[in-house]
């Protein structure tokens, strides 16, 4: 018999596979988190794959923060309907109350909304188990994160006290009120997710394509006007050709100015340019390890 | 030599071409071991720096990192960017394993980046276990060290086929030739003698960048492979795994509705195609392969490496952790087996203790007997051995609580490799490599008897059971079991009281009180008990009995409902202050050890089944109680 030789992408592929059904075999209540990202939207695609032809059997979780970008919600909606899955969305009543926000808050809006947000979201409704899209090229700390990451009754995420994972044995083992985050996609680089949209050809949010869009130049990001909620203080925002690397709350995410309207010219810049994919989010800035803190904390 | 990597003009001129050449990359993945003064993350930090896998950010931040760190004086120094969580950045050493990634134009690379200190020899196994190929860092300057020995042991103990071996610093050395000759040599000598059967031997600098992607000018008369050269054409376990017989480990069964029922798994060997024949194990049923079920569409053929859905042409049982072979080469079936045990916990081994076992998708319970040696990794010497500590390696018996389909270590890393787990804190505690059975499954017969334990106990007209009482020394056990007994006698019912002291002079004298003691001690009670209830008997026992996955084990030795945990509570001062047989006093006056509540823990049973506050009632009351909640 003729021997098969599996691409990286293939193995990656079958990796993330084997991750999401050990998940499925040993939580009690899992769910996707989903952001609506490309991350989302391969996570979301592998984890179809894995329990085909069944749904996957747990739902989306969208931690909302009321700032995303008009096209990820319809994406979101859409999304979910397709993948026959349910679709839950949670908003931080506090946030809400509070009137929470990017432009007056800085790091509160992401601490209130995203982390306290998981926080609230993942008790409500006992979900012991919650996969992510992080990967471990993202940022140094990501490095050394574990697959199945233990988090305490709290949420806490001691980085001293990780179990070894050896080989493809996970242990999933944990007490009542403890929860894990589970990384299907660790080992991914962003090229591999590219990689893999184009090959699978996975439907992403229009954001990620180039087009003219409204935009102004604020803290040194170049942002777009997505709603009237936008403060321009006079300022007229001007029609670029921009396009998004990652996509979060729309205020907190910088457009890059990109002519590419196809997945292969979208890859095509991403290899030729040498910035790194976090650099367009306002919340790495701050101080090297910060993302350590975060997680700490209980951030993704 | 082919092109390592593409240049930016070639991306730009013709994405697709770039873009096909990409898509059919294949993947390696492989492990750095070294100490931090051989250069290991300056190496890895270079291997990303040629491939691009820096951006222009990372790089200003690891300018200015290596500028305020100063190790490099103005220089980049590429320890920084691997180094990653805080608080080891500031020690200056890799405490974890790290994964970092990078592409040549034909491979992707997994590189686990590891420590190499005796005290992170779990951090290495745990990044040895997936890795094609080691890496072996060694310092020219300084030549075969111990840890060169330990690393490379543990590297060919984890099954790792490949092994390069890195004489770096060679711009220390002068690029001399002897100086690398002569460490090879010294190498090959030891590889010879603990049964690596081959490896590549390059000399490098990390640091000056030779030998790494292109050949070093410095060094004409090294002719061998660069190392990436060496990294994009070993051969692929993945590939390898291919030639053998087909198995798969069953994770889960995809049953949307009754129309469909699938078997999820992760092929670990060979291949399958549809109409194949394939037996189902421990069972041994076997039917033909009716459908590779994917997303897309069905597959006709399936490979190692592959997740994937198989469908049966016949209903055969078949649920999570069996595993699925071809027909003619099944795995074997065991309960016994002689393993290597890396331990992993600061709580060390104990042995006897029940943990759980698990390997594929298969968790079961076992316990690890006394280690029959321990391994020093630096010399390779077998030690004496009573259990294991942190980051020890030795070699024992590992007990299952039922048949579990295995393959040696050597043949599979997936149904040879396991896992044990502390049934209390859910830690992994240790890593396990099957050599072979000790006890194959078909040989066990159990002797049927005519006269069933349920006959014996209609016979005595009663239901047996086992009263286990725990608590403290000196908390009233052995008098409030002795009234218990008396009560029950009076009532008719056929009895037995093991006491711990009683059985300690016969039975169980041969065993001290040492963690590993204590579990063997009451393993043995436990098993006496079941005896004496499959007789029909009630039996009463007063141990100490001081850990709860000791308790747990004799509950699960018995029938469903028959084991009664009796908590007999009395606070330590109280029974301190009683003191009744004097050892309190000795304990505290060092005369003793390992005595519960002084110097050996006691761990309280959470929800007993009865519970009795020796400050609240008498031993009459406590006894009375007792028998009214057993025999209403």
């Amino acid at each position: 018999m003729s021997i098969i030789t599996l691409t990286h992408l293939q193995r990656l592929e079958a990796e993330a596979i084997h991750i999401m059904r050990e998940v499925v075999s040993e939580a009690e209540k899992p769910v996707m988190l989903y952001s609506v990202g490309k991350d989302s939207a391969v996570m979301l695609h592998l984890a179809r794959k894995a329990f085909y032809p069944a749904p996957p059997p747990f739902p989306l979780l969208h931690v909302d923060t009321t700032w995303k970008f008009r096209a990820m919600y319809d994406m979101r909606e859409r999304a979910a309907r397709n993948a026959g899955m349910q679709l839950l969305v949670h908003q931080n009543p506090d946030a809400i109350r509070q009137g929470i926000n990017p432009f007056d808050h800085g790091s509160l809006h992401t601490d209130m909304w995203k982390t306290e947000g998981l926080k609230q979201a993942l008790d409500l409704h006992g979900f012991d188990a919650a996969f992510g899209g992080a990967r471990r090229d993202e940022e140094k700390s990501r490095a050394k994160e574990r697959v199945f990451s233990f988090r305490t009754a709290s949420h806490r995420w001691d980085p001293k006290n990780q179990r070894p994972e050896l080989w493809r044995v996970y242990n999933a083992r944990k007490i009542k009120g403890e929860s894990m985050r589970v990384f299907p996609i660790s080992n991914w680089t962003e090229l591999d997710i590219w990689q893999y949209i184009h090959l699978e050809n996975i439907e992403i949010v229009p954001l990620y394509y180039a087009a003219e869009r409204p935009t102004v130049y604020h803290n040194g990001l170049l942002l777009m006007v997505d709603d009237d909620r936008f403060p321009l203080n006079g300022e007229k925002p001007v029609m670029r050709s921009v396009r998004f690397r990652t996509l979060g709350c729309y205020p907190l995410t910088g457009a890059v100015e990109s002519r590419a309207t196809t997945l292969p010219q979208i890859i095509q810049e991403m290899l030729l340019t040498t910035t790194s994919e976090r650099q367009g989010r306002a919340i790495d800035h701050d101080q090297s390890a910060s993302m350590e803190k975060k997680k700490q904390e209980g951030y993704f | 030599m082919g092109e390592i990597y593409k240049t930016d003009a070639l991306i730009a001129e013709d994405i697709t071409a770039y873009l096909d050449s990409h898509q059919h990359k294949t993947m390696l993945r492989f492990i750095t071991c070294g100490s931090v003064d051989d250069g290991k993350s300056t190496l890895i930090g270079r291997l990303l720096y040629d491939s691009k896998m820096i951006f222009e950010d990372q790089l200003a931040t690891l300018e200015a990192d290596s500028k305020r760190m100063g190790t490099q004086g103005e220089a980049i120094d590429f320890a920084l960017l691997v180094d990653g969580l805080a608080a080891e950045r500031e020690q200056g050493i890799t405490i974890d394993v790290a994964y970092r990634f990078f592409a040549t134009e034909k491979r992707k690379f997994i590189v686990a980046d590891t420590p190499g200190h005796e005290q992170y020899t779990r951090n290495m196994v745990t990044g040895a276990s997936t890795a094609d190929l080691a890496v072996i860092l060694i310092d020219a300057r300084k030549g075969v060290l111990t840890q060169t020995r330990r690393h490379s042991y543990l590297a060919h103990l984890l099954g790792i086929r490949h092994l390069v071996l890195a004489v770096n610093k060679m711009d220390l050395v002068g690029y001399d030739r002897a100086v690398f000759d002569q460490i090879v040599t010294a190498y090959r000598a030891f590889a010879d003698s603990i049964g690596i059967a081959g490896f590549t031997p390059i000399p490098l600098s990390g640091l000056a960048g030779d030998n790494i992607t292109s050949r070093s000018a410095a060094m004409p008369w090294y002719d061998g492979p660069v190392l990436l050269e060496h990294l994009e054409r070993v051969e692929l376990d993945q590939t390898a795994d291919q030639g053998k017989p087909f198995r798969m480990p069953v994770q889960w069964v995809n049953r949307p509705n009754l129309d469909f029922r699938g078997f999820a798994g992760t092929i670990t060997s060979g291949s399958i195609c549809t109409g194949e024949d394939i037996r189902v194990l421990p069972s041994g049923k076997t039917t033909k392969i009716a459908r590779i079920v994917a997303l897309g569409g069905d597959l006709e053929r399936a490979v190692a490496g592959q997740a994937v859905t198989l469908c049966f042409e016949d209903e055969i049982d078949c649920s999570r952790g069996q595993v699925i072979t071809a027909a003619q080469s099944p795995v074997e079936v065991a309960d016994q087996f002689e393993a290597s045990i890396i331990w992993m916990d600061e709580d060390t081994l104990v042995p006897g203790r029940a943990y759980w076992l698990k390997l594929g998708a298969q968790t079961v319970s076992a316990t690890v007997a006394q280690p029959k040696y321990q391994i020093n990794v630096n010399t390779m010497e077998h030690l004496a051995a009573k259990t294991l500590d942190l980051n020890a390696i030795g070699v024992a018996t590992i007990t299952t609580d039922r048949d579990i389909p295995f393959a040696p270590y050597t043949d599979s890393r997936d149904l040879g490799g396991f896992i044990l787990i502390d049934k209390m804190t859910n830690r992994t505690v240790g890593a396990g490599l099957i050599h072979f059975a000790l006890r194959r499954a078909q040989n066990i017969h159990w002797q049927a008897t005519d006269i069933s334990r349920d006959h014996h106990a209609a016979m005595k007209n009663q239901k047996p059971m086992v009263l286990w009482l725990t608590g403290l020394s000196g908390s009233g056990k052995s008098t409030i079991a002795n009234l218990v007994e008396k009560k029950l006698a009076r009532m008719n019912r056929h009895t037995f009281l093991l006491d711990g002291d009683n059985v300690r002079h016969g039975l169980n004298k041969d065993l001290g009180f040492t963690d590993a003691d204590r579990v063997e001690n009451i393993r043995r009670v436990g098993e006496v008990a079941k005896l004496m209830a499959d007789a029909g008997l009630i039996v009463i026992t007063a141990f100490i009995s001081p850990f709860r996955s000791e308790r747990e084990m004799v509950r699960a030795m018995l029938q469903p409902g028959e084991f009664v945990e009796v908590f007999i509570d009395t606070p330590l001062e109280e029974a301190e202050a009683r003191d009744v047989k004097g050892l309190y006093a000795k304990a505290r006056a060092g005369q003793l050890r390992n005595f519960t509540g002084i110097d050996s823990p006691y761990e309280a049973p959470e929800t007993p089944h009865i519970r009795i506050d020796t400050t609240m009632i008498s031993a009459q009351e406590a006894a009375e109680m007792i028998v009214s909640k057993l025999i209403p």
